[in-house]
């Protein structure tokens, strides 16, 4: 039965948000023009409405968690992200894996920012909120799905399959549901994407703070006071945007196939230029609050990184980048509605920041070459420069479709090399940027002239050349522009680190953040470079074979080829496939798929045999996304296993074919990451011709490349799945085929009931053999045996040394944690003054 | 002169270059006679071609050949304008390729003959088809 109530509901909800948003918003406008008698009420009935739209946000994300949750899949959403098979923790992710379920997630991280700002400001309530409540009332607005005319506003969640598709089924029969859903996509499904969305969402709507503290000084005339209570919002939305990026690059690691974190993809250049503005703003808005300088630049990066966090909605989410990216979102007919949100507040900020642009303090004095000011301008120049130098080819895909919109043809195309083109950009930029906040520092906590900066920069580059030294020679790092990167990445650290212990010394942990901060840019720069210049494909074929035409003998083989069982020789290490296996419920290791037969249930198996003390020939075991194949790959060194790693592949009709997931082998110094990319499909199997072999026991004879031993027969008395008659007569006859080290029994059976013959054939897909048994013959004591051939199973793979890996993530957690000092330190600025009556 | 002049200068000094290396190392959307024109001009920058698959009378995709060892492959694909040609991959042919709609091949002509795609972009169906839903019903 279709339940429409949730959907409804959920629409309602939606339908509320967005009234109320738009009522908050003007309501909040006249609380702030109000005069003081009214102001009280005013200021009541704008909290008011705006707790019905928090109340009503969270309630559209209820309600369609409660259509994914109780799998209602008579609903358009839950049908095509979600299926029976997904544990809870995924449900969430399907959660956001459509468009509207993140723009779901935005107003919901939204809707709790500004409670916070409601009850944490008092001057700057009304000014804010006006801003916020315009926001959500855009956001809201993706997701209304109310049609005027021709005209589309938002795509709804709620919608009913019956209405989203037109599919024959529905004519007959209305009130059909579907037994489950299309499922979501197996990359999908991973740890990391149930928290990297939320995270990186809660910094897409952070943005918002800083910006609507602008826009609200802006207007109220307060040009530099909205700095303080900004400046821990903004260090709080890089903070959770850095973090959100780096779970994102981490869950490329882990899960996708293209062999490291950052692939300069589109959709990661879109989240990364508005991280790059905002860590300048924060470093112009530190500046201004020291020395009333930067404010002007201060404003302009502001309302960047607000705006480009929606050009990078935009980007992402319209379907402009098209075939350029490998992120695709299909367009919802959203573009326009994006557009105009974008134009909306772009318009808005340029025109208050052009109004009060003469009103601006700026002071004359030239910033000295010895002051911090010039440092940090120098800094946020540089972050400036690199965000532009991505954006620019990032908007190419964007840039086509202008032109096209006006009738002209534009065929430019982004780098054919991404890696290669941004690389030789950035790099450089960050080896400035690294020299820039190691100088930068000294500036910052001492008053400096041009003898005590040579004093105190002489030890910590004196340190640092001789740790950098010790790295260059220990880790053999001989091109140039690796040492140049090892020197500038240690300098940083090793300067830093002088002013760390120098702030900690003298005061508290709490002025720490910055250094704390660079510190890890440090290690970041260090780290990168080991990870991605000195990764190292292992996997380069060595099978020695020849092709026609001699250019392709030339091309590297980055991909090896395993067949099952056969020992391959690869660098140091000789590798071993040893079949599929599945993961089961309440098991810790995987379980070989051949000992398991599948009930017809969803995540449901027999067990063909006993496997170790976690369940017996019989037992029903429960599995873990049934399509998941993990390949076993063993790693052996001078004959002895080391260590085995099962990559993941899932074959998945639905989502179109198959989609494999990496294992990596960590140690401290590096990772060795294996994945598989391409299989055997033995789902199947086009059998060759039939071979016929007439063997009596004890017999040795070859099927196919394998050497098989004919060990006899024996008459069962009973057969599994078949009820034997008196008179009936079967025969099992039992066969070993050696392949390397691992010898299997294969029993062909052969019935006789009232004359007549049964034959049950034997098919090992690993081997890619099926064996039956045709006939006795009793007289030459011999017997019959049909063997057909498909292939032996086999993978194709790749593996990869990433060495000093673990630098990086160090290094960003470093990073993180100052940040998370910097906020600290600054909301309490902010409440001092607040609870001072300044603010 | 101000150093405040100076900083602007280098900056917009950058910004140019910036500017001028994103146009020079973009890449065009060509066909494959205007990429082979191109290549016998002596130009080797990688392109982008964009096309779908050959396809037999049945509808099956047809002309994909697996070397030997599995880890590459060459397949032929139709430009927008209806140029076959054939293309080599030396990687292993990617899981869902023979269902993609649409394919892009980022590379360059090897010899008049072949053209060797340094990377594949595919454009697969939309996961959900309208005549989908009664198959995943049933």
């Amino acid at each position: 039965m279709i339940n429409t109530f949730v959907g409804n509901f959920g629409h309602l909800t939606t339908l509320v948000a967005f009234v109320s948003a738009l009522v908050t918003a003007f309501a909040y406008s006249q609380y702030f023009k109000a005069n003081e008698l009214e102001k009280d009420s005013w200021r009541r009935f704008s909290r008011v409405s705006f707790y019905i739209h928090a109340l009503s946000t969270s309630l559209i994300a209820v309600s369609l968690f409660e259509i994914i949750y109780n799998q209602r899949y008579e609903y358009f959403y839950a049908y095509s992200h979600s299926s029976k098979a997904l544990p809870v923790h995924y449900m969430i992710s399907s959660f956001w894996e459509g468009q509207e379920g993140a723009f779901i997630l935005w107003a919901f991280w939204n809707v709790v920012l500004g409670l916070i700002l409601v009850h944490t400001n008092k001057f700057w309530e009304a000014p804010v909120m006006v801003v916020f409540s315009l926001v959500q009332a855009f956001l809201v607005s993706m997701i209304l799905g109310v049609v005027v005319g021709d005209l589309k506003i938002g795509s709804s969640p709620f919608i009913l399959l019956r209405d989203a598709t037109q599919a024959p089924i529905f004519d007959l029969n209305p009130d059909f549901v579907p037994e489950d859903g299309t499922g979501l996509n197996p990359l999908l499904q991973n740890i990391w994407m149930v928290i990297h969305p939320p995270t990186l969402f809660l910094g897409y709507a952070s943005t918002l703070v800083p910006f609507a503290f602008l826009i609200g000084g802006l207007v109220t005339k307060k040009y530099a006071e909205w700095i303080r209570p900004a400046l821990p919002w903004a260090i709080f939305s890089a903070m959770i945007l850095g973090m959100g990026i780096i779970m994102g690059a981490y869950w490329a690691y882990v899960t996708l196939n293209f062999g490291g974190y950052w692939n300069w993809d589109p959709v990661e250049n879109a989240v990364y230029v508005p991280w790059l503005i905002l860590v300048a703003s924060i470093h112009t808005m530190i500046t201004f609050k020291k020395s009333a300088t930067a404010l002007k630049t201060s404003i302009v990066l502001v309302i960047l990184s607000f705006i480009l966090v929606l050009y990078a909605t935009f980007l992402v989410r319209s379907g402009v980048l098209g075939d350029a990216s490998v992120h695709s979102f299909t367009d919802l007919g959203l573009s326009g509605q994006l557009l105009i949100y974008l134009l909306f507040f772009m318009c808005v900020a340029i025109f208050l920041a052009v109004r009060a642009w003469k009103h601006l303090p700026t002071s004359e004095r030239e910033a000295s070459v010895y002051s911090r000011e010039f440092w940090i301008f120098l800094g946020a120049m540089t972050l400036g420069l690199m965000s532009f130098q991505v954006i620019l080819p990032t908007s190419i895909p964007a840039w086509n479709a202008l032109v096209e919109s006006f009738g002209g043809i534009s065929n430019m195309a982004p780098p054919a090399d991404q890696v290669g083109f941004y690389t030789k950009f950035q790099l450089w930029f960050a080896v400035v940027l690294a020299l820039l906040t190691s100088v930068g520092q000294f500036f910052w906590w001492q008053k400096i002239d041009r003898k005590t900066l040579t004093e105190s920069l002489v030890a910590p580059y004196v340190i640092s050349i001789i740790l950098s030294t010790l790295v260059i020679v220990l880790a053999k790092v001989y091109d140039w522009k690796y040492i140049i990167i090892v020197l500038t990445g240690m300098f940083t650290i090793v300067a830093n680190a002088f002013i760390l212990i120098k702030l900690l010394k003298k005061s508290t942990f709490k002025l720490a953040g910055g250094s704390l901060a660079h510190i890890g840019l440090g290690m970041i720069l260090i780290g990168i470079m080991f990870s991605s210049g000195y990764s190292e494909v292992i996997s380069m074929n060595m099978s020695g074979l020849t092709y026609s035409n001699s250019w392709e003998d030339e091309m590297n083989k980055e991909h090896v080829l395993l067949w099952i069982n056969k020992p391959t020789q690869m660098k140091d290490y000789t590798v071993i496939y040893r079949g599929r296996q599945k993961k089961a419920v309440g098991i810790p290791e995987y379980v070989p798929a051949k000992i398991l037969a599948s009930t017809g249930e969803v995540n449901e198996a027999i067990a063909l045999e006993d496997y170790k003390a976690y369940f017996k020939k019989g037992d029903t075991v429960q599995l873990v996304l049934e399509e998941n194949d993990y390949f076993k790959i063993d790693y052996l060194q001078n004959e002895a296993l080391q260590f085995s790693l099962s990559p993941m592949s899932q074959y998945n009709e639905g989502m179109g074919g198959l989609i494999s997931s990496p294992d990596s082998k960590i140690y401290l110094n590096k990772d060795l990451y294996t994945y598989v990319a391409a299989m055997n499909d033995f789902a199947d199997p086009e059998w060759k011709e039939d071979e016929t072999y007439e063997v009596s026991k004890g017999e040795q004879f070859h099927v196919a490349d394998f050497v098989a031993y004919f060990d006899g027969a024996e008459v069962l008395k009973e057969l599994d799945g078949y009820t034997l008659k008196e008179g009936d007569v079967a025969v099992k006859a039992k066969i070993r085929v050696l392949d390397y080290d691992v010898e299997k029994l294969l029993e062909p059976t052969f019935i006789i009931r009232d004359n007549q013959v049964g034959k049950l054939p034997v098919i090992d897909s690993e081997l890619g053999i099926k064996i039956s048994l045709e006939n006795i013959l009793p007289e030459q004591n011999k017997f019959v045996f049909k063997v057909n051939q498909y292939q032996k199973d086999y993978v194709v793979m790749k593996a990869i040394v990433k060495p000093y890996i673990n630098v990086l993530w160090i290094g960003t957690i470093v990073m993180l944690c100052g940040f998370t000092v910097a906020i600290f330190r600054r909301f309490d600025e902010f409440v001092k003054m607040r609870d001072k009556g300044i603010e | 002169m101000k150093k405040g002049h100076l900083i602007a200068l280098g900056i917009i000094a950058v910004a140019i270059a910036i500017i001028l290396t994103s146009i020079g190392d973009a890449s065009s959307y060509e066909s494959f006679t205007t990429a082979l024109e191109m290549r016998q001009e002596g130009e080797d920058k990688a392109i982008h071609v964009v096309g779908k698959l050959q396809k037999d009378a049945a509808g099956q995709v047809e002309g994909i050949e697996v070397r030997e060892d599995k880890t590459s492959f060459t397949f032929m694909l139709v430009d927008n304008e209806g140029t076959t040609q054939k293309v080599f991959y030396n990687q292993p042919v990617p899981a869902d390729f023979h269902r993609s709609e649409q394919v892009v091949v980022i590379g360059s002509y090897r010899d008049q003959k072949i053209f060797v795609a340094d990377k594949i972009l595919m454009k697969c169906p939309s996961k959900y088809q309208e005549t989908d839903v009664q198959a995943a019903g049933i």
